[in-house]
Order: structure tokens, then C-alpha cells, then sequence
């Protein structure tokens, strides 16, 4: 592996100076799981790794039923599914939490990690997106807040700029009559990556015959996740039905733009967009009615 | 030449003090630096569950963790789970069930079965199954693996 230094950080602003002084070859290391293979395997060139765990902010775990989630970026996978308070109000994102990697990797990678690794088959964006998740970012001229959906530009290239790094994500409480769902297409049981993965959130009227709003998101099918901003809109204001459930899934079809590549054909992805945007909003829907 | 830190941890119990490169990854350090080569290097890239070790109560990946982020913490290898004169229950029922051929991926295993059954004294088949997930085997075909956790399961909550 390269040589580079390491610099265990005590507070953000360290953190950020450390960033902003040494440019694009400083990373931020939390779990380590994509950074540390990826160095390894030469695919980023760092001479500085910043560890990130010992901060206070980016370890905040902190759900409140009316003010929603703070979600520290380097929280391992493993802290989130072991409160029940935060599997019961965000299951969708429990979803994606339980199926990164194995034990091993639940024990060090995050959802934030997950998030700035940026990769297009990523599994907890798509869930951040239908939770509506907002991006706290720390940098040289302070914070400021970013939608998450808007977080990642390119296959491993986000929106944060020099000197700035992911602090938490914030997750509003649900509605009531809401939840939320994830699932991916993989070959096998475990321990693989996506070859898609859609999540959906739906909220229901209090009778839970009427869609009130839903937010469906995609991975692995474009060089970034995406929100499928249409075919969630289409669907406020529908009775639940197979009608509705089968527009949103083939408005979310439409904006799909898959490759062809060892995981699986773009023909194969744009039918598995489908067949999953069905199952992700009736598997909320189900949630919502259990 | 790259530069050494200093770093102090708690391996099985006992105090170490190591010189490591930022870039060694715990693997390395315990194999190369420590001469505890109970973890494997198998794929070296977090799939394969060889290097497995516990890192302050819980499971990782040895070869994803870097040296100098183990400074003040506590690590548990196989090495540390016998005692003088007896085998973990672990180890036994892995000898009892045969749950092992060429036996390189054994450390790992035992190590993820260990935290599991630390997490949780009686897990059901499933979970023992999704818990080894990121355990690879290519001789046993796991079944002989998943009835040896089965089996100390049952000895060490008895």
C-alpha cells in the first residue's frame, strides 16, 4: 500500500484544517471499508488519512420522535438496527443497514461512509432519499446543509468541496401512517453488491386507503442514485392499487439510464427497476397497514 | 523510509506496545510485527472474513483496520480463546463436527462464531447462517461449520 500519514482528529475544525491544507489527497477515514481497499488497490492516491472517530459530532446518535434523527457520519451500521426506536420509525434504512457487507463490515462502515464513498449501487442512498435526509457539511466558511439527494455528483465524486467534510445526516421524524422500504437484486443471499436497489417511503390518509405522499429512489442505475421524482408525485392523491403502484413503477422505468455490465445487462436493470418499485412501495404500504 | 508511530493496545488481555506505519493494516501488525499469525490474509479486501478478529467487543475485518487505530483499544485473536490446558468450546465443537479441511479460513470463523455467540447465547440456524455471511469456506461446504456453532451454542449456554 502507498505510504501516507494518519491523524487521529479530536474536533471538526481540526478536521476541516487538516482537509483544506493538504487538498484532494487528505481523506476522511471513518469505517474504512471502501477507503482502505481502495488505497490499497490503487484507486485513490492519499498521502493523509483523517480519522474522523474520535470527533464528537460524527458519533451522535440521537432519534427524538417529534424532531427526527441525527445520524453522526461515522455511526457504524451496527449502532443504528441495535436502538428499536430508530428500527421502528426508518425501517427502510434498517433495510440497507443489515445488508452491507457481512458482520465484519457492519462493525466498521456507516451509513455516512456509504454515503461520501458515492458510489452509484450504494445501499443506504436510496433509503436517505425517501427519508427526505439532509447533509450537514463542515468546512472553511462554516456549515451549511445539502439535500442528499443533490449530495452526489458522479460515480465516487460528491458535492463537498475543499476543505469540507460530512458531519451527520438529519432524518425528520415520520408522519404517522408512514414508512418506508428497501430492497436490492442481488444473485445470491448476502454479501453482494446491488445490481439494483430501489426504496420507496409512502404515507397513507389515517383511513390507509389513499396515498398522501410517497419518495421512490434508485441505485445502480445511473452514475448516481436517483429520485424518482415523477413517479413519486404520481402516485399523491391515488387509492393504493395495482394501477398505481404499476404507473410509478414504469415513471420510475423511464428515468432509469443503466449500463451493461458484469452484474447485469441494462435491459435486465430497467426491468428490475420495475419489479422493485413494485415490491419497495407494497412493502412500505404493508408496513404502514401491520 | 515511512515514518513509525507508537502505539499501545490490549491484545488477549495483555498490554502491547508496537512500532507500526500508518499504511499496516492490523493484519499486518499482528502478523508481521506481533508474530501472531492465528488471522489469515486471504483476500485482503474485507470479503472473505480470514483475517477476522474482535476490536473492542466487536467483530471486523483485521485487514480493513489500520494498525494506529488500534491505539487505547482492545483486541481479541484466536490466539487468546484456548486456555493452557483446554480449547474453547468453539474450537471443540469445530474438531467434534469436523468443520474443517485445510483449515485457513478456521481462525476467522471461530472469531466470528465467538462474537456471535458473545452477542447472542443461542442463535437459530438463520442467523448463524447471515452472521457467517462474511466468512468464505471453499472445502466445507458450511453445513459442518453452522452445526459446530449450533453445537457450542448449546455448551456454552447449558
Amino acid at each position: 500500500m502507498q505510504d501516507f500519514s494518519y491523524v487521529n482528529a479530536q474536533t471538526l475544525s481540526e478536521a476541516v484544517a487538516l482537509l483544506d491544507e493538504n487538498g484532494e489527497k487528505a481523506r476522511i477515514l471513518a469505517g474504512g471499508t471502501d477507503l482502505i481497499v481502495n488505497v490499497r488497490e490503487a484507486r485513490r492516491d492519499v498521502d493523509l488519512m483523517i480519522d474522523v472517530k474520535s470527533i464528537p459530532e460524527v458519533n451522535v446518535l440521537d432519534y427524538d420522535a417529534n424532531t427526527g434523527l441525527t445520524l453522526g457520519a461515522a455511526v457504524e451500521c451496527y449502532k443504528i438496527y441495535a436502538v428499536d426506536a430508530i428500527c421502528d420509525a426508518y425501517p427502510g434504512l434498517i433495510d440497507a443497514t443489515k445488508i452491507i457487507g457481512g458482520t465484519a463490515i457492519q462493525g466498521r462502515a456507516g451509513v455516512g461512509g456509504n454515503l461520501c464513498n458515492a458510489s452509484p449501487a450504494a445501499d443506504c442512498i436510496p433509503p436517505l432519499i425517501v427519508l427526505n435526509a439532509t447533509c450537514v457539511i463542515a468546512g472553511p466558511n462554516g456549515e451549511r446543509e445539502l439535500p442528499v439527494e443533490q449530495f452526489c455528483t458522479a460515480p465516487g465524486q460528491t458535492a463537498l468541496e475543499k476543505g469540507e467534510m460530512l458531519v451527520s445526516l438529519k432524518i425528520p421524524a415520520p408522519a404517522s401512517n408512514s414508512s418506508s422500504f428497501y430492497l436490492r437484486f442481488i444473485p445470491r443471499n448476502e454479501m453482494d453488491i446491488a445490481v439494483v436497489g430501489a426504496g420507496a417511503s409512502v404515507t397513507l390518509d389515517d383511513a390507509k386507503q389513499t396515498i398522501v405522499s410517497a419518495r421512490i429512489a434508485l441505485a445502480a442505475v445511473a452514475p448516481t442514485p436517483l429520485f424518482a421524482q415523477d413517479a413519486s408525485a404520481s402516485l399523491v392523491g391515488r387509492e393504493v392499487s395495482e394501477a398505481a403502484i404499476d404507473d410509478a413503477a414504469e415513471a420510475a422505468q423511464a428515468i432509469a439510464r443503466p449500463i451493461s455490465d458484469m452484474r447485469g445487462t441494462a435491459e435486465q436493470r430497467t426491468h428490475l427497476v420495475g419489479v422493485l418499485t413494485r415490491r419497495a412501495l407494497n412493502g412500505a404500504i404493508q408496513r404502514i397497514r401491520d | 523510509m515511512a515514518r513509525k508511530s507508537h502505539v499501545q493496545t490490549t491484545i488477549n488481555g495483555e498490554t502491547v506496545e508496537f512500532l507500526c506505519e500508518s499504511r499496516q493494516s492490523l493484519l499486518e501488525v499482528l502478523r508481521d510485527e506481533l508474530y501472531l499469525t492465528g488471522a489469515k490474509e486471504g483476500c485482503n479486501n474485507g470479503n472473505c472474513g480470514a483475517c477476522s478478529v474482535i476490536l473492542d467487543g466487536r467483530l471486523v475485518n483485521s485487514c480493513l483496520v489500520l494498525g494506529v487505530e488500534t491505539e487505547g483499544k482492545s483486541v481479541e485473536t484466536i490466539e487468546g480463546l484456548a486456555e493452557p490446558d483446554k480449547l474453547h468450546p468453539i474450537q471443540d465443537a469445530f474438531l467434534e463436527n469436523a468443520a474443517l479441511q485445510c483449515g485457513i479460513c478456521t481462525p476467522g470463523f471461530i472469531m466470528s462464531a465467538k462474537a456471535l455467540l458473545d452477542s447472542n447465547p443461542n442463535p437459530t440456524e438463520h442467523e448463524i447462517r447471515y452472521w457467517l455471511a462474511g466468512n468464505l469456506c471453499r472445502c466445507t461446504g458450511y453445513d459442518k461449520i453452522v452445526k459446530a456453532v449450533m453445537d457450542a451454542a448449546k455448551e456454552t449456554s447449558a
